[in-house]
């Protein structure tokens, strides 16, 4: 199978279970921000648990070859706070964006027109952010483990265990 | 708040271990087929779709842009992992019966009134917030979430953290102006 075609089957995969886990909608994600509706968090957190087992396991039998990106510290903090802002107001990421607009909620538009903008807008921006924001401090690729200097698997362990205490935190609070 | 049942969903946790199942799938069949393994992400491509259009308007001033010059619109993996996206939730709307064309959603109304161009504005706005930080980040809740995280990324914890930080507190805020955001 060529790659794009590749790419067309596992993104059609991957909207239908976005959709069959009911998180494209608006109300879900500014639900979950609000703690109020916490499909969301169950869905990527549960993908994430999962996906950290298989990948950990494709690595070391070098079958997978991981690709850290930058953790340049001011870009990601700042950058990560900003995302987040405009999330809640767009109420979709640019992935559910186009996943919604799929389901019919036709001013995902809109919010797909505004990243558009938003990406020129940065390409603006970015000649005074690499020298300012993006200089403060590179660690560049960076993973946990290395991190810490501890084994994969221990990280793996400890994400399992606040994955699932969240979990039992929505179950306890019925959210 | 919650409403469950108006449209048929399935268990989160089950359709996000599905998705999990679906990213270890894909990045070892792409590291197979294409030598060079492939994870999910969305922002790149529209990095490059907003680099052609503005290519098409203002090629001067792309060719000059370090961020912009060399992104150019290539039928490549991610691409059509976002054509598919639309397919898929699409397909699943409408076999499911959720599809729904809406144009304000349920809580959004609730908060700022039934007006579409009010939501429309918000849409944008908050859509260029977004990607201005995404862009920043270098990473979407896709690319530095769900990939960063499972191939535990320093990067894509401390991403995720702070997308859901920034966005709890706007929310919040809007919330309590409101005190009908529900």
């Amino acid at each position: 199978m060529s790659e794009p075609l590749l790419g067309l089957v596992t993104g059609f995969l991957f909207g239908f279970l976005l959709q069959k886990g009911g998180v494209l909608r608006f109300d879900r994600q500014v639900g979950a921000l609000l703690f109020r509706d916490m499909t969301l968090v169950k869905f990527m957190v549960s993908a994430m648990l999962v996906g950290s087992v298989g990948f950990q396991l494709l690595a070391e039998a070098k079958l997978i070859a991981m690709n850290h990106l930058a953790m340049n510290v001011g870009g990601v903090v700042l950058g990560g706070l900003l995302y987040g802002c405009g999330w809640a107001i767009a109420g979709y990421c640019p992935g559910t964006a186009v996943g919604a607009l799929g389901e019919g909620r036709w001013t995902a538009l809109f919010a797909i027109a505004g990243m558009l903008a938003g990406a020129a807008l940065y390409a603006e921006a970015h000649p005074a952010l690499k020298v300012t924001v993006l200089a403060w401090l590179n660690l560049k690729s960076l993973a946990l483990p290395k991190l810490l200097g501890v084994s994969p698997w221990m990280c793996i362990a400890g994400l399992w265990g606040a994955g699932i205490v969240t979990f039992v935190w929505c179950e306890f609070k019925k959210v | 708040m919650r409403r469950r049942g108006r449209d048929k969903t399935w268990n989160p946790y089950l359709a996000g271990a599905l998705a999990g199942l679906l990213a270890i799938g894909s990045a070892y069949v792409t590291t197979r087929v294409t030598g060079r393994t492939e994870f999910l992400g969305a922002s790149k491509t529209f990095v490059r779709v907003s680099a052609a259009l503005e290519r098409a308007v203002l090629p001067a001033r792309v060719a000059k842009s370090a961020d912009f010059k060399d992104e150019r619109l290539k039928t490549d993996w991610q691409l059509m992992l976002l054509g598919g996206l639309f397919l898929g939730a699409l397909a699943s709307a409408l076999t499911g019966h959720a599809f729904e064309w809406e144009g304000v959603p349920e809580l959004w109304r609730h908060r700022f009134g039934p007006g579409v161009l009010k939501r429309a504005a918000g849409a944008f706005l908050g859509g260029a917030v977004a990607m201005f930080g995404a862009r920043l980040a270098g990473g979407c809740p896709f690319g530095h979430g769900l990939s960063g995280v499972m191939q535990l990324s320093v990067s894509g914890l401390a991403a995720s953290l702070c997308f859901f930080m920034g966005g709890a507190m706007v929310a919040k805020y809007l919330s309590r102006k409101g005190d009908r955001y529900e």
